[in-house]
């Protein structure tokens, strides 16, 4: 059986940004396991700019990004083994995969990085009545036809959900002849990027219809209309609402979930609200030596922090591979009032770096002051404004926090505007 | 001149054309969708019932058990997919109770497995089920399978013997004369001796091309369903509520041969033969009934919903018979639940018990009515899977990664008889997009095979029905 | 004189800045918290201006369609054009990232790039 120091499961962006972190700390001998043809995951279908502003201070589409990791991974002689499937990981740290090349293979990893990236919900998963014809797409399965496989799906098109991935596509449609209706949103604010709503919708006339819903498929063959109907403060639909749009496509992009299947059947214990193991302030699992990040973690905003994220599980893996890593007590790390979660959601006693929080917030706030506390004490308290489920929250506990803590850590969020 | 023209692709008629192909007979199956199993038999609950339900002294009871028994060797003789889960039949509260007696009278009388169960015994195998359940009457030699897996199977061996196969055939008109029959079609007309109306939804509206005053009545009854991701394990058993005559069997909680879970139907009678829409009202519906039987549901592991229809009639039990006032026209109509367990029976009964009144049935030399199970990865052990990729390295390249199904396995389906040429005929035979990401992932991949091995182009590629085009255009 | 409120997209504060306007002279800009809102605003105001991305036909290459993005921004009101212009543009692969694809992109000074490599199939 061959063996590795580090196997990282995904060649996107999160797999070559720890590939890369490995290489550069010193452990050598390393696999990166990607699905596809090629490496660079799902940034070589986001051709659309606005990746790399934190990372490289420019404004890059997702093929550039993901090249520029791809180069440094090539320069470093990172392996990379394509067309690969992973069949199994089991919690022993042996890896099954699956290529035309070498038939089915068992390896055996002293640390393993989850980077596997996350899917689409469809339309199974948001119930839309109707009937099911051709015509209806993921944002990302539309994406992928147009920008790599070079079709149009559809010059009709209505957009469920406000997702980056649904408004990035009204704009590519609508650039390539398409015409888009619109863009339906079941909450009352939008779940996109402000930017993405200005420069994709508004900027070619795009409504987007907040606290809307699709509420049923027309066309037995092909999709040929479309019901839209308001919501009240419950999400159901309000009789008398209905819209109708004469369609031959509908895009969702109604959510992503991260590809967890490895991970359960690997034990791992998994975070019900992210969809992703839970991990530590090393990023790693419950499973010794099993790390995660990116969005296999849970659902990034910006790409940059995928990168970012994924440098700092390959960290802790180095920890874990040089044996610095002590067996101590870990306080959990919580999503208090107006916080959907935090990420990560363990905090070692003995953690001698920075922990940066990812957190993501529960919905709008114009004043939000966010507190971080430590049983009763509060660690750290700021003012923000504008926050928004969309955009992902940053939070430092700092080694002199981690020091002083006094139990498991709380984050909250409360709007303290006077609510005009 | 055909002898046999079998008018309906479904489990009913694949069945059939499979046990004629064995005889020297000239025989066509036409059906007007674009794929085998099309119809009802491609969206319900997926059950072999073993035959308690139907009434005594019906077709019904007696095709259903007989049926039931034929299964086993069918699926080992086609190589398709069986799981023996058994059947919980769940009582809440005496009056209900009184009713399972009558089930385990008739099982007892037709030599049908049973078992009882209080509901705690019941409930210390299956930890869903509701707290209101009593008491459990167990099937434990009730089935699932994959009926349109069956169907496929049978139509290519029919064909392999050397029955016609013509999809996208709409039957429009029937002609008798002297001595046989002008079916008008679409594609063309087809002359035969002798029709079998096994049209399912469509059966009266094609007995009527024959037949002014038909002896029943179809009107299409609307199942809608729920599938859970195989990620979570609800149910060992198949879970029914307690039969009633005005809901059916009820609202069901099915583990399917692949580990998914089934929840549903409801039963909404609808107007329109093609509609196979979902409701809100239906899915409503499904989840405040299921709740009498079962608890925990989850819900958030929802990957799919569907809606099937049923051939509902006014006649309560199945017609199998030929018409009185049109000899030569078999119907095999009203055929609903429980006419998948039943196919294989009805099939032998239509052969035994009417053609062979009329047509000389001498067996052909070099027939085969066996089918090699096609290879599929996923049933394979580590070992097999790496010599099996030797062999094919396609088979070691995934293209769903929900289901691991790989390229090998696509191609094979594509060109077997009978082969897949759509994307939902490969998701059909061979499973991707059937999982969790719903084809998100896999679709595109799958297109593209399908353009490659069929030689068109990716625009001319359909979901399903010819006209179900996928991609508008080329973009470059 | 006209006013109206834009929403700065630099970043995610989404700063609401209102600028008023004689014609085309920009009298006033307020409600933006830092330079890049009153910068932003001011060119929105004045001519809108994109970095445009799409793919062109490339022979031969590992994929059907090679991503391509301008070199720098363009007017928004020049995006018909300049799709119009790209779409008849064909290249064969190799292609290395940053290549250029077109030059001049309709007269805007600005270049049409590869946005990746591609290798021959």
């Amino acid at each position: 059986m061959k063996k590795y120091q580090a196997v990282i499961i995904g060649g996107g962006s999160a797999g070559l940004s720890a590939a890369v972190t490995l290489k550069n700390q010193g452990i050598e001998n390393i696999l990166v396991i990607e699905k596809d043809g090629e490496p660079g995951g799902i940034l070589q279908q986001c051709i659309h700019n606005g990746f790399g502003l934190q990372t490289f201070k420019e404004q890059l589409s997702g093929p550039s990004y993901a090249e520029r990791y791809i180069e440094q991974a090539e320069d470093l002689h990172v392996d990379i083994l394509c067309n690969t499937m992973v069949i199994k990981l089991n919690p022993d740290k042996t890896i099954e995969y699956v290529n035309a090349e070498e038939g089915y293979v068992t390896i055996l990893a002293d640390a393993v990085i989850l980077a596997v990236g996350c899917y689409e919900r469809s339309r199974g998963a948001v119930e839309i009545p109707g009937e099911r014809p051709a015509g209806i797409y993921t944002a990302g399965q539309a994406q992928r036809y147009l920008n790599i496989d070079g079709y149009m799906v559809g010059k009709k098109v209505f957009i469920l959900g406000s997702g980056d991935i649904g408004l990035i596509m009204a704009r590519r449609m609508t650039l390539e002849g398409a015409k888009v209706y619109g863009v339906a949103e079941l909450m009352p604010y939008s779940n996109g990027l402000p930017r993405n709503i200005k420069q994709c919708l508004e900027d070619f006339d795009i409504p987007l219809y907040l606290s809307h819903t699709v509420t049923k498929i027309f066309g037995h063959d092909r999709l040929e209309r479309i019901e839209v109907s308001q919501v009240d403060e419950h999400l159901k639909p309000v009789p008398g609402s209905q819209m109708y749009f004469d369609v031959d496509t509908l895009l969702l992009s109604v959510g992503l979930i991260p590809e967890n299947h490895l991970a359960d059947e690997a034990g791992i214990l998994m975070n019900p609200r992210t969809k992703g193991p839970i991990v530590d302030d090393n990023y790693m699992t419950s499973v010794p030596g099993i790390f995660a990040c990116g969005n296999g973690l849970h659902v990034h905003d910006l790409v940059d922090f995928v990168s970012m994220e994924a440098a700092r599980s390959a960290a802790g893996a180095v920890r874990y591979l040089n044996n610095t890593l002590k067996e101590d007590h870990k306080y959990e790390v919580f999503a208090g009032d107006g916080v959907n979660y935090v990420v990560p959601g363990l905090v070692s006693a003995s953690c001698d770096h920075n922990v940066e929080f990812f957190f993501r917030v529960r919905q709008n706030f114009e004043q939000a002051e966010i507190v971080m506390k430590s049983g009763d004490k509060v660690l750290r308290k700021l003012k923000k404004r504008k926050l928004m489920p969309s955009v992902m929250e940053q939070m430092v506990l700092t080694t002199k926090m981690i020091q002083e803590l006094e139990g498991d850590i709380t984050i909250t969020v409360t709007e303290v505007s006077d609510g005009k | 001149m055909y002898d046999i023209v079998i008018i309906g692709a479904g489990i009913t008629g694949t069945m059939l054309a499979r046990d004629l192909s064995r005889y020297r007979l000239h025989v066509a199956l036409i059906d007007k969708e674009n794929d085998i199993a099309d119809g009802a038999t491609m969206a319900n609950s997926a059950i072999v019932h073993v035959g308690y339900d139907p009434e005594d002294d019906t077709l019904k009871a007696l095709l259903n058990v007989e049926g039931a028994r034929m299964y086993e060797k069918i699926c080992e003789d086609l190589g398709c997919h069986r799981k023996v889960t058994g059947a919980y039949v769940a009582a809440c509260g005496e009056v209900e109770e009184k009713h399972l007696d009558i089930l385990a009278d008739r099982a007892e009388r037709r030599g049908i497995t049973y078992e009882w169960l209080s509901g705690d015994e019941a409930r210390k195998e299956e930890e869903n089920l509701s707290e209101q359940v009593t008491k459990v009457l167990s099937f434990p030699t009730t089935a699932v399978i994959y009926p349109w897996e069956v169907a496929i199977a049978c139509a290519e061996v029919a064909v392999t013997n050397g029955v016609e196969i013509y999809l996208n055939t709409c039957c429009e008109r029937i002609t008798k004369e002297e001595d046989h029959f002008v079916i008008h079609t679409n594609n063309g007309d087809y002359e035969t001796r002798y029709v079998i109306n096994a049209s399912g939804v469509g059966a009266e509206k094609v007995y009527r091309m024959v037949c002014d005053t038909p002896e029943f009545k179809i009107t299409p009854r609307r199942g809608e369903y729920f599938v859970l991701d195989h990620q979570v394990h609800y149910v060992n058993h198949i879970i029914f509520p307690v039969p009633s005559a005005e809901k059916g069997k009820g609202v069901l909680a099915v583990p399917t041969v692949f580990g998914n879970t089934l929840l549903g139907p409801n039963s909404d009678y609808v107007d329109d033969p093609e509609d196979t829409g979902t409701s809100f009202e239906g899915l409503d519906y499904v989840r405040a009934n299921l709740t009498k039987t079962m608890k925990n549901v989850p819900y958030r592991y929802v990957i799919r919903n569907f809606a099937g229809l049923r051939p509902s009639s006014s006649c309560p039990d199945f017609i199998i018979e030929e018409a009185k006032t049109v000899p030569g026209f078999i119907n095999a109509a009203s055929i609903e639940s429980p006419g998948l367990a039943s196919a294989p029976a009805v099939s032998q009964y239509i052969i035994q018990n009417i053609l062979k009144k009329h047509l000389e049935l001498t067996e052909k030399e070099n027939v085969c009515l066996t089918r090699e199970k096609p290879l599929a990865m996923a049933d394979l052990t580590p070992e097999e899977k790496a010599e099996a990729i030797r062999k094919n390295p396609l088979y070691g390249k995934i293209i769903c990664r929900c289901e691991q199904i790989s390229e090998g396995e696509i191609l094979d389906c594509i060109h077997r008889p009978c082969g897949a040429h759509t994307v939902k005929g490969v998701k059909k035979r061979v499973r991707p997009g059937m999982g969790r990401c719903q084809g998100g992932f896999c679709e595109p991949r799958v297109l593209n095979i399908l353009a490659r091995e069929l030689n068109i182009s990716p625009t001319e590629v359909v979901l399903d029905a010819k006209n179900a085009k996928i991609l508008e255009s080329e973009n470059r | 004189m006209e006013s109206k409120e834009l929403i700065c997209v630099n970043c995610p504060m989404g700063c609401r800045v209102k600028v008023t306007m004689e014609g085309q002279n920009i009298l006033e800009i307020t409600g933006n918290q830092c330079p890049r809102g009153k910068a932003y605003a001011e060119q929105e105001s004045i001519c809108p201006m994109r970095i445009l991305t799409t793919t062109v036909t490339v022979n031969h290459g590992v994929h059907r369609v090679l991503p391509v993005i301008t070199s720098a921004e363009i007017p928004l009101e020049k995006m018909e054009e300049a799709m119009k212009a790209i779409r008849e543009v064909t290249v064969d692969a190799p292609v290395k990232v940053n290549d250029v694809i077109v030059k001049d992109l309709i007269g805007t000074g600005v270049d049409v790039i590869a946005s990746r490599s591609m290798n021959r199939a």
